[in-house]
């Protein structure tokens, strides 16, 4: 049976993982190929690297630290941020990524899901969603990390994506991120009922139980989280221990 | 020295990064004369059956392989190791190298997405030398579409996906690992360091 996966994201900018409260108190935590190293050593089944430089010598420096990073770590790496063109998919996976993560472009350009899924394959492709409650009863996403409402009902959105072969979703519920009060477990259902590739649970992750609970109550097949690892609350071991002793399959 | 067999399908790097890590002196070639030197060979692969042994008969190396392999041990990786049965039914038939006696066939799991991606337990099946220093249930990298369909005997460790799903095969001097052991994380790495000190 396959386990259930638990994946630290790292935000990286000129080549440091920072955290940020909010985006006024971002602060450096580390070198992400050190952080990286680590997270595999406590177990991690993957470590996603999210760009938030937006510059084109930043493309690089982040380019670098996949390959450092693929020298020492033995498990899938995942890159987002900036990516918007094929050539991004294909500067990414040479550097030594074996997914690639779009997000906002594939909003705005949804025909990069498609060309690179037939170019490199659909196990590369993971498309990124924030999306929130839209007040109506269903749920809206959101581009340009949460800022840009796009109109675009999240049922809609998720079944284009996976009919243009998408290999996985990362769902982000804005509504819940930051707050710490567990996954969007109503979200990732309404997701996970409407497609048949594997989601990836993000937002909102405060504490140890939180990850039994959305491999209990959704048909999640990961959870990322970020800033609970960073800050040391708790280990990878730490969360994998947990759900061993609720009965989840876990490496 | 391990030969890492290029013929332009695959994830060469990730294969060759994990040896560099493991300390094992490895090259990435497209050249008989290097196989032929080689102590052991490793046949990558990503992308379809059919292509992938196109490329591997215009590269002209089928024959060395044959005749190597006949010496010295061989491993293939996801599609390298779909590469060593008899045949592949991918995009229609396709004859392969035939080192293993079998045919490679879309999965048919039922309520289980294709392709299989991620980490999966090994069930072992008959003792095979690679999974020496491995337990019975450790997990491993999966990412595929297809799969092997071929005697027990053959199959070191199957995975459950739905169906019984061969993870690791061998016969004689020829294994294949249907998952990544470059991308397993340390379980991958002691069977890639097995298969370099047979």
């Amino acid at each position: 049976m396959l386990a259930k996966r638990i994946i630290p994201c790292l935000d990286v900018r000129n080549g440091k993982v920072v955290k940020g409260v909010n985006f006024e108190g971002v602060k450096d935590v580390g070198d992400p190929v050190e952080l990286a190293v680590e997270y595999n050593r406590q177990g991690a089944d993957e470590i996603v690297f999210y760009d938030i430089t937006a510059s084109y010598e930043g493309r690089g420096v982040m380019l670098d630290v996949v390959r450092n990073t693929a020298k020492q770590v033995f498990v899938p790496l995942c890159v987002g941020g900036g990516i918007s063109s094929v050539e991004d998919f294909r500067d990414t996976l040479r550097a030594g990524a074996d997914k690639v993560s779009v997000n906002s472009q594939a909003v705005k350009n949804p025909k990069l899901i498609s060309d690179a899924a037939e170019i490199f394959g659909s196990q590369c492709v993971v498309v990124g969603i924030d999306a929130k409650r839209n007040g109506k009863g269903g749920y809206s996403v959101f581009i340009n990390g949460g800022r840009v409402d796009m109109n675009l009902d999240l049922g809609d959105w998720v079944k284009e994506i996976s009919e243009r072969g998408a290999g996985e979703i990362c769902l982000n519920s804005i509504d819940t991120d930051g707050v710490r009060g567990g996954f969007d477990i109503e979200m990732l259902n309404f997701v996970c009922e409407r497609v048949k590739i594997p989601v990836i649970a993000s937002g909102g992750c405060g504490k140890l139980e939180h990850f039994s609970e959305v491999f209990e109550k959704t048909n999640s097949s990961a959870a990322l989280a970020a800033s609970l690892f960073h800050f040391k609350e708790l280990t990878i071991g730490e969360v994998k221990r947990h759900l061993a002793e609720h009965n989840i399959s876990a490496r | 020295m391990i030969a890492v067999i290029d013929y332009g399908a695959g994830n060469l790097f990730s294969v060759k990064n994990a040896l560099d890590f493991l300390g094992i002196e490895n090259k990435i070639t497209a050249k008989a004369e290097d196989l032929k030197s080689a102590d052991k060979l490793i046949l990558p692969g990503v992308g379809a059956f059919p292509d992938a042994m196109k490329m591997l008969e215009k590269s002209g190396l089928i024959g060395t392989i044959k005749a190597e392999a006949a010496k010295k041990p061989l491993l293939g990786i996801c599609l390298g190791m779909q590469l060593l049965f008899q045949k592949g039914y991918e995009f229609g038939e396709t004859e392969g190298l035939g080192f293993i006696e079998g045919s490679v066939k879309l999965m048919t799991p039922e309520n289980l997405p294709i392709p299989q991606i991620g980490w999966n337990s090994l069930e072992f099946n008959e003792p095979c030398r690679l999974l020496q220093n491995c337990k019975n249930g450790d997990y491993v990298y999966f990412v595929h579409s297809y799969a092997a369909d071929c005697p027990s005997k053959n199959v070191a460790a199957y995975c459950d996906y739905g169906m019984k799903v061969p993870a690791l095969v061998f016969s004689g001097n020829v294994y294949g690992a249907q998952f990544h052991p470059e991308k397993s994380g340390d379980v991958g790495l002691e069977i890639l360091k097995s298969f370099c000190s047979l």
